[in-house]
């Protein structure tokens, strides 16, 4: 594994640890003895090469896919806990490709999203004014775009110690990659964000730390600046620069 | 004309039955996955129970046929709910083994109801006005067929603004979209699952008091020989989909009252003939979703 030096930020009660979790899908091993641990504040990115095992390790976390060892949030292990008990602990989800329930309407999709009864709506309101326009609109009918909108207000509808967030600019025009781009800096300025991005400028805006997967294990973990300020270790992790 | 109308209102009447059966049948699969070979079970259950209520009150009574029906929903129900907490909620995803379990719990069930109440039929009574007739546009219609066309559209009402106004229908409209999703937003999907087994119980227990009045008995294979229909209503309106079971019921139904009538008793025939013309040109059937 490649280590970083100096521009790796200090990690102090980490708010989500990984140790050695590995996860298959239907028995064909997809993560291998994974750990890292994610920083306390502003987003850690977990990038790869495509099909490393970014999406199945978020999966694994919460309980999506037949994992094995261990994930603590806050300290309390919750690898034995069912998905919804995980998600109710303050972990929010983003799928990749959205997954919004297309024959809701955008405010079900929402009101089902709520955990608890003082959701914040008026966060949602700020970053998305779009969704409170096409509150009844059914989500199906909505560009790309919204809809990621439409994920990512699911998630921070409510009060989260930990955001899951997997692949959100994927297929977005450039001008809407900047909107959910900045959606995301925002919602990390209160809570940690865990964030799986292809898109590289994506993760120099947001990431402080950046933890790389090849063939299912852990390849680098450290700055992010001291990753992807470096051309050569960059194409070499990642393939790209 | 008056045989015309006759016969689509007898099988307005049988479609009612069918959707019913149908409704739970089509929730449990498109929420959970789980073809459910026990339902008809609940149709018995929840016959016998209305039967057995209606024999110690007098069964002639507007008040008794009332009190039959609820106690069959409530039994039907409770069957249901149990059913799903004690065996079903062990094999989610693991299709061969629900198979095995339902199909093994119908024929167990059956078996118990012959040991409870014999296998011969056992002819129900209902108020007068329920074997009576009511004439339109020429047909001596029988009246038990308002009776319940108007019990299935109240299921079907009720269904719908349960799935509409309420949180559980909410999660329960998701989740037959997309089950892990609901999960994955922090919702214990299981009780769902729970009750959607006790919604198509309810509907089934229901279906089973008034189809001992459709047809004048109750007996162990009452719900057995209405479950095979039912499947064939939930596969032609598409796996999961409730209005397209509520359209198959009634147009099975009716296709079979014609069949039957005009081209020499050929009605279950012609159904399985619809099956086969529908699961090759639409095999997600009418309002099915493609996987």
């Amino acid at each position: 594994m490649t280590e970083s030096t100096g521009a790796t930020p200090t990690v102090t009660d980490s708010i989500l640890t990984v140790s050695d979790l590995s996860a298959s899908i239907d028995g064909q091993q997809v993560v291998e003895s994974v750990s890292f641990e994610m920083l306390p504040v502003g987003v850690t990115a977990l990038l790869g090469r495509n099909g490393v095992g970014k999406t199945s390790t978020l999966r694994a976390i919460l309980g999506l896919i037949e994992r094995s060892g261990e994930v603590t949030i806050a300290g309390e292990r919750v690898d034995r806990e069912p998905t919804h008990r995980i998600v109710q602990r303050g972990v929010g989800y983003v799928p990749e490709d959205r997954e919004v329930f297309a024959s809701l309407t955008v405010a079900e999709n929402l009101r089902l999203a709520e955990r608890n009864s003082s959701p914040n709506r008026r966060l949602i309101e700020e970053l998305f004014p779009d969704l409170t326009e096409r509150a009844s609109q059914l989500a199906g009918t909505l560009s790309g775009g919204q809809q990621q909108m439409v994920s990512l207000a699911r998630a921070l509808v409510n009060e989260n110690r930990v955001l899951l967030v997997d692949e959100p600019t994927k297929g977005l025009a450039p001008l809407i990659v900047m909107d959910v781009a900045r959606a995301l800096e925002r919602a990390a300025e209160t809570v940690p964000v865990l964030l799986v991005e292809q898109n590289l400028q994506v993760v120099r805006m947001l990431a402080q730390k950046v933890i790389v997967l090849e063939g299912g294990r852990v390849v680098y973990d450290g700055g992010a600046e001291e990753l992807l300020g470096n051309e050569a270790l960059t194409k070499e992790l990642l393939g790209v620069a | 004309m008056s045989t015309i109308v006759l016969l689509l209102i007898t099988g307005l009447g049988l479609g009612a039955l069918y959707f019913l059966v149908a409704s739970g049948l089509s929730l449990i699969y498109g929420l959970m996955g789980v073809l459910n070979f026990a339902h008809g079970s609940f149709l018995t259950l929840g016959a016998f129970a209305g039967w057995e209520l209606a024999r110690r009150m007098g069964g002639e009574s507007w008040g008794t046929l009332i009190a039959s029906l609820l106690l069959g929903m409530v039994v039907g129900a409770l069957a249901a709910a149990a059913t799903e907490f004690f065996l079903i909620r062990r094999l989610y995803n693991r299709h061969i083994e629900q198979v095995l379990v339902t199909v093994g719990l119908a024929l167990a069930t059956v078996a118990l109801f012959d040991g409870i109440w014999g296998t011969d039929a056992i002819y129900v009574t209902a108020p007068s006005w329920l074997s009576q007739t009511t004439e339109i546009l020429g047909a001596r219609v029988p009246n038990d067929r308002f009776l319940l066309i108007g019990a299935a559209v109240l299921v079907l009402i009720g269904i719908v603004a349960f799935l509409r106004y309420t949180r559980f229908g909410l999660v329960i409209r998701a989740g037959v979209e997309n089950r892990s999703m609901v999960t994955a937003l922090g919702i214990d999907v299981r009780k769902a699952f729970t009750v959607v087994f006790a919604i198509g119980g309810a509907a089934a227990g229901l279906g089973g008091v008034l189809a001992s009045h459709y047809f004048g008995y109750v007996s162990p294979q009452l719900g057995g020989s209405l479950l095979i229909f039912a499947f064939i209503v939930t596969v032609i309106g598409g796996l999961g989909s409730l209005s397209g079971a509520a359209i198959a019921s009634v147009a099975v139904a009716i296709l079979q009252q014609f069949a039957n009538y005009f081209w020499g008793g050929t009605g279950d025939l012609m159904v399985v003939l619809l099956l086969a013309v529908v699961l090759l040109v639409r095999p997600t059937g009418i309002m099915g979703k493609k996987a």
